[in-house]
């Protein structure tokens, strides 16, 4: 199929942009210019990207909801984002104002006080686009305007305060199969954004745009080509189509201006198709924020076999060790294990330790000063060469964000555990842009889900897991099970000893206290809960607010789990119908700030 | 949208009617664009157009692919073909809009509603290759189970009755393309009847 210019691309993306201009109440919140400083430390009352804070915590200095009174949480408003599938973002909150992604690349400015809508944005993506994974995870927010990575591989940079469009760049060419799903990091005057395509044949990138222009600034490469650092750990033409996309928002370290993404596995699945390590895939990469060159990276696994994407960024963290400090990052991934990584201002990174967080029957062993594991080849699928392995496909945990509570010191992981699967690749053709090019029949990826052997599939089964992890010791603390469900929404945590996540098939919220486990609060939704929640503070009062809207992986999965646990799950519906919850304590205060 | 021709559709409260509004102008804004993107893009518009009456179906994937699609081509029960549309006086195949790939699947006429069985021939029906869900092209079809389906996201339709759903989150059925056949080969007998793309 021949590709069309991005031309094309930019006159047909979204135009119908509704606003309330004028007629919104003058008694609403102003809007306050995001500065670097903002974001270098946010205000507590604030929520000014998808995990809070740039070290990826997903924690919350506010405390007025605490595990002490969290049973009195109620709704305080809700609102229909009249659009199904995975609702994955989370609610982003400057001064009052929310603003909230959706599938479809839409985007709802709201009064987070009360509700009403302040403008909508709506963009017309390609009618004849395929939407593998139909989500987005969030916007940005830097100076005046609000930013989305979109599915038809562009960003769009919205004036905050009206929705207009003020600029957009197409990174790539959708036609040729990238798209782009994460949220975008805002970041000393640049706006980054990966793309995604790694079932599709793409060779991955990171490219960092001017905030003000969307000029691009630098791209760096996750496949390393030819003559690059890392370049020799592909063989032939396999970096062309080595996949490796961006799924996630990288984290930042202001002090060394250091950014840190996780990377995706290589392309197509089997990795008898691109023979080496595949750098930088499946990895830690560290970057520098002003040229995009490489500082550092460490890779979880090599020549991926199991679609194990490690594709949330490490976490930044300084952990107790014998009573000094130690800059780490650390990761639960996909590939069932533990991360702690050691983070040197130089943007090098060093290995500390790696442990099996779910049955993991992968690695035989980790070296102990690289971290580089040793595989059971019996695990090992390949062309024409089936293999059962541990955890499956979705990983260990997928990619909902882990949270880190600094009052605790623990780390919240979300996770899946006795779940297996089992693929064999099959003989790739030639690539068709645009088109599945994984090495494995989809027919066979989506029946591949196999319980743990000697798993007791006719009790319910323990899969997903809230789990709270001593860095210092490498213990786990506490864990909650869920039953015939697995774990699929990243982790609130607060100083209010709580951590907040949804997750599950039975599509409830939870809230449980942060240092035993114990679940304090929970509430039915009318959809799964895949959201990212945040939380902040209006007038006084402390909204919790996340997305419910179901699809994709956890959809995927949970199809799976159906067959598997037949004929148990048989009567379960979780519908995809995507809304904002947003909560408060019961009582006056709450009454009052809200009208 | 200009500002303006919003602020009048977002007067009172900035609900559903303006969404309506929004969205059927959009629509149109999307439409228009696409045409003329087409035209600057230099694209041949016969390779852009959905299949027309008389087009000769052509293998679209696998070894067999651009070859003229027979009766002898359902090898199995549970044989899906994907095909491309080829106008027959000039020889292009309509490839250029991801729209305009046709899945084809031979069931038991017995088991056909009255206007599915019209559409077919030699039990074989044919319809959207694409997902309205996601866009996804489908890829498997039960036979067993009378079922097609979308493996992307697990859209499920029954092609003995139009390709209605039958389950996971597709809300519309697929277009369906009249078969007839032609010196032992499949040609669209009219264009897609139904929505082709994404319902959303």
């Amino acid at each position: 199929m021949r590709k069309r210019t991005l031309f094309s691309v930019a006159v047909l993306a979204g135009l119908a942009i509704c606003s309330r201009a004028g007629a919104y109440d003058a008694t609403a919140p102003s809007y306050a210019t995001v500065s670097q400083d903002r974001l270098d430390k946010p205000e507590p009352q604030n929520w000014l990207m998808p995990r809070g804070t740039y070290n990826g915590w997903g924690y919350s200095p506010l405390d007025q909801i605490n595990a002490k009174n969290v049973k009195r949480l109620i709704p305080v408003w809700s609102l229909s984002t009249g659009v199904t599938d995975a609702h994955q973002a989370a609610p982003i909150v400057n001064n009052g104002i929310m603003f909230v992604s959706t599938p479809q690349n839409r985007i709802i400015a709201v009064d987070a006080r009360t509700g009403d809508t302040i403008w909508r944005y709506e963009r017309h993506l390609p009618p004849d686009m395929q939407q593998l994974h139909p989500t987005n995870r969030g916007v940005a927010l830097y100076g005046d305007k609000v930013y989305m990575a979109t599915m038809d591989a562009c960003v769009v940079a919205l004036t905050a305060t009206t929705g207009k469009v003020a600029w957009q760049h197409c990174v790539a060419k959708w036609r040729d199969g990238y798209y782009m799903t994460l949220a975008p990091l805002a970041a000393d005057g640049k706006i980054l954004v990966g793309v995604s395509g790694g079932e599709l044949g793409i060779r991955g990138f990171i490219d960092a745009l001017d905030a003000e222009t969307g000029k691009e600034d630098w791209k760096f490469y996750t496949v390393a080509g030819p003559g690059e650092p890392g370049g020799d750990t592909w063989k032939g033409d396999s970096w062309k189509t080595g996949g490796v996309p961006i799924w996630m928002q990288g984290n930042y370290d202001p002090a060394t201006r250091t950014v840190y993404f996780g990377t995706g596995n290589g392309g197509p699945w089997m990795p008898d198709t691109r023979p080496g390590d595949n750098l930088f895939a499946t990895s830690a990469i560290a970057l520098d924020v002003e040229t995009g060159k490489l500082k550092g990276y460490h890779q979880y696994h090599w020549n991926d076999a199991w679609d194990w994407d490690e594709v949330s960024a490490p976490l930044l963290i300084d952990v107790n060790r014998n009573g000094r400090a130690v800059h780490e990052l650390v990761h639960a991934g996909r590939d069932g294990y533990l991360w702690q990584l050691q983070r040197d201002p130089s943007g090098k990174i060093g290995f500390i330790s790696g442990q099996p967080f779910v049955h993991q029957d992968v690695f035989k062993s980790i070296d102990p000063k690289t971290g580089r594991p040793t595989y059971d080849e019996a695990k090992v699928p390949g062309t024409n060469k089936k293999a059962l392995f541990c955890p499956s496909l979705w990983g260990g945990k997928d990619w909902p964000m882990e949270a880190y509570s600094p009052k605790t010191k623990l780390l919240y992981v979300p996770a899946n555990d006795n779940l297996c699967a089992e693929i064999a690749g099959e003989k790739l053709g030639p690539r068709e842009p645009g088109s599945l090019y994984v090495g494995v029949p989809i027919d066979d990826i989506f029946s591949s889900l196999r319980p743990r052997p000697g798993v007791d599939t006719s009790k319910p089964m323990k899969i997903g897991q809230l789990q709270a992890w001593d860095l210092s010791t490498g213990k786990k603390v506490w864990s909650h099970d869920f039953l015939d469900s697995a774990m699929w929404a990243p982790i609130l945590a607060t100083a209010g000893d709580l951590v907040f996540s949804g997750g599950t098939n039975d599509r409830m919220f939870r809230a449980f206290d942060a240092s035993n486990g114990k679940l304090e609060w929970e509430t039915r939704l009318n959809s799964g809960v895949e959201g990212t929640p945040s939380t902040f503070m209006v007038n006084g009062v402390q909204y919790i607010a996340v997305l419910s809207g179901y699809g994709v992986d956890a959809e995927r999965q949970n199809n799976g789990l159906k067959k598997m646990l037949a004929p148990r799950l048989d009567h379960q519906v979780v519908p995809n119908d995507g809304t904002i919850h947003v909560f408060a304590l019961m009582g006056p205060k709450t009454e009052t700030a809200s009208r | 949208m200009d500002e303006e021709r919003c602020a009048g559709c977002c007067a009172g409260r900035p609900g559903d009617g303006v969404n309506r509004r929004t969205l059927l102008l959009g629509a149109g804004i999307a439409a228009l664009a696409g045409s003329a993107a087409h035209a600057d893009d230099g694209d041949d518009p016969n390779a852009v157009a959905p299949p027309k009456a008389d087009d000769l179906l052509i293998q679209a994937t696998g070894g067999d692919a651009g070859k003229p699609i027979g009766v002898d081509a359902f090898t199995t029960p549970n044989t899906l073909i994907q095909a491309w549309a080829k106008d027959p006086k000039t020889g292009v195949v309509r490839n250029l809009s991801r729209l305009n790939r046709i899945l084809l699947v031979k069931i038991d006429p017995a088991g056909m509603d009255d206007a599915t069985r019209a559409r077919s021939v030699n039990g074989v029906v044919a319809y959207s290759d694409f997902c309205v869900h996601a866009g996804c092209w489908i890829e498997t079809y039960h036979a067993q189970e009378n079922v097609i389906i979308c493996h992307c996201h697990s859209s499920l339709y029954d092609p003995r009755h139009g390709a209605e759903v039958t389950g996971g989150p597709a809300k519309g059925p697929l277009a369906a393309l009249s078969l007839k056949l032609v010196d032992g080969h499949f040609v669209a007998a009219a264009p897609f009847v139904g929505h082709l793309g994404i319902i959303t």
